[in-house]
């Protein structure tokens, strides 16, 4: 088997006496999404600017495409995409003229009309980045890092300020550069999108990381239901069910999702007369994973 | 050859399809020339027209508009925009960007003293026995010098401090001697002072080579080339990209 496509080994980041991250492993495999997950402020991009080249790691190995990129940037470079937080083009400079200057950088005979094409900005050419939305600056952005038809592409927050429409199509060209056997690290604090997108996710919380694995094998084991009831009926007594019913703000939670769990929910409901609103079981949300997981890692 | 032409081509299309950088570079100098030859208040040293003394100061002065003042807030701004983060995640290197910010400035001086030139010569100007390859050295090693000044304060102060630092820089050099006005009528202290710096060191070593009325051409030399080791020196040493 190939070694993974990005491998980070007990990495460490210190800015002074601030660790921001703190002796992180994990690993991503080309043709897949992985998420790097967590609330900001977790290292998250500290640890995606390492592997980039433009941080130094205070201690531990990572290797990206097997090259360090510490010492071996301009190499990486030419297989690697790269989509920054915010910012990374002059506000005065066109969008066309953007599109052309990354694909001749990368010299991958991407075509600038093509590219713009592709991430929906091709009626927006002309305009300089400056007048351009929140969402189509994110989408200009991620054009620059598909200009490198990368062997690996590193997304922070791909999808901030983009609207849902947006959101879709963003989505829909990261699955296509997963196909095409890129290696796509997302580093994301939005984590319905990353439950949308991602194959495997990373869970950062201050600095370390509290789990990795696929979406299944993080929500194994962590199956619910989910149920809201009318705000102005009086509260039943659950506990002739015989399983705790938790409250998390106005939803309901309960540990299982069984077949026979649900219809003594529902007949309970039904004795009262109460309609659920928005009643769900199935898998536990990677919101409900993460809260979990933060709150175990504080007990 | 194909990312630094790349990236010639985005430095020159930010630089021209800017306004504020053409009336620096191109608006202000030759409207001083123009103003201060046809209006005869401006000491003039030695020369009998305006002109011939006030010419060479502003070939200077677009110079210094260019490599100092043009790179150095461009190159700011860049830096607070992460343009330059960006551009250092792709295969252009940090030495082709420097290549082509160089060239960019290089395509822009031809341009104004395509401009200058002739405006100078249709205002009167006769240079003297020009020794034009003196004067293009001199260019050279201004160049180099002011583009080293303004990178090391665009890589140091924050983008909005440096675009202030910058442009206070630029009337500071240009009042204080050896540009529009002739270092002999600053005040003694002054006069001092102006002659290390290298607008008054740029325009005396360009007068010299142009007309052969220079102040002091032989220190002029000397503090105009300790200002080209030293700037690119202290910007390669304290330039930060982020």
């Amino acid at each position: 088997m190939p070694d993974p496509a990005v491998v980070v080994e007990d990495l460490r980041v210190r800015y002074g006496d601030l660790v921001a991250v703190d002796g992180v492993s994990f690993t991503a495999e080309a043709g897949s999404i992985t998420a790097v997950l967590g609330p900001n402020g977790a290292g998250k991009t500290s640890t995606i600017e390492v592997c980039e080249g433009f941080r130094t790691a205070s201690s531990g190995r990572v290797r990206v495409l097997g090259f360090d990129p510490a010492s071996n940037q301009r190499r990486l470079s030419e297989r690697m995409g790269v989509m920054l937080q915010d910012g990374g083009v002059y506000p005065s400079a066109r969008v066309a003229d953007v599109a052309r200057l990354f694909c001749d950088l990368y010299g991958k005979g991407e075509q600038p009309s093509a590219l713009l094409d592709r991430v929906g900005l091709a009626a927006r050419s002309g305009s300089t980045w400056r007048r351009l939305s929140g969402g189509e600056r994110q989408r200009l952005s991620l054009a620059m890092a598909l200009a490198a038809r990368p062997d690996v592409a590193f997304l922070d927050e791909p999808t901030s300020g983009v609207d849902v429409n947006g959101r879709a199509e963003i989505r829909a060209i990261l699955r296509d550069l997963a196909d095409r056997g890129c290696c796509v690290v997302l580093a994301t604090h939005e984590l319905d999108e990353a439950e949308r997108v991602a194959d495997r996710a990373v869970v950062f919380d201050h600095g370390r990381i509290l789990a990795a694995g696929s979406l299944d094998e993080l929500r194994a084991g962590q199956r619910q239901i989910r149920f809201r009831l009318p705000t102005d009926v009086v509260i039943p007594d659950f506990s002739p069910l015989g399983f705790p019913v938790l409250r998390d703000g106005d939803h309901f939670v309960i540990e299982s999702s069984s077949a026979a769990t649900v219809a003594a929910l529902t007949s309970l409901l039904a004795e009262r007369g109460l309609e659920p609103v928005d009643l769900r079981a199935g898998q536990s949300s990677l919101e409900d994973v993460f809260r979990r997981l933060t709150a175990e890692e504080q007990s | 050859m194909k990312p630094f032409l790349a990236q010639l081509r985005a430095e020159l299309q930010l630089m021209l399809r800017n306004g504020e950088q053409l009336l620096l570079t191109l608006g202000i100098p030759t409207m001083l020339l123009v103003f201060f030859s046809l209006v005869d208040v401006l000491p003039k040293g030695s020369a009998e027209d305006p002109v011939d003394f006030l010419a060479p100061g502003i070939l200077a002065l677009a110079v210094m508009s260019t490599a100092m003042v043009s790179l150095g807030i461009g190159t700011g701004f860049e830096r607070s925009y992460k343009v330059l983060k960006r551009l250092g995640a792709t295969p252009l290197g940090r030495g082709r960007l420097l290549a082509a910010k160089i060239a960019s400035v290089v395509a822009v001086e031809i341009l104004q003293f395509a401009v200058l030139i002739p405006v100078a010569y249709a205002l009167g100007w006769r240079p003297s026995g020009p020794n034009w390859a003196v004067a293009v050295g001199a260019i050279v090693v201004g160049t180099v010098a002011f583009g080293g000044l303004g990178l090391l304060i665009a890589g140091v102060l924050r983008a909005e401090i440096n675009l202030g630092a910058q442009n206070g820089l630029y009337l500071v050099l240009l009042l204080l001697g050896g540009m529009v006005i002739p270092f002999s009528n600053l005040p003694l202290g002054l006069r001092a002072v102006a002659r290390v710096l290298p607008s008054g060191a740029l325009a005396d070593v360009l007068r010299q080579a142009l007309t052969g009325a220079a102040d002091r051409p032989g220190l002029a030399w000397i503090v105009l080339a300790a200002w080209a080791v030293l700037t690119p020196l202290a910007a390669s040493r304290l330039f930060r990209w982020e």
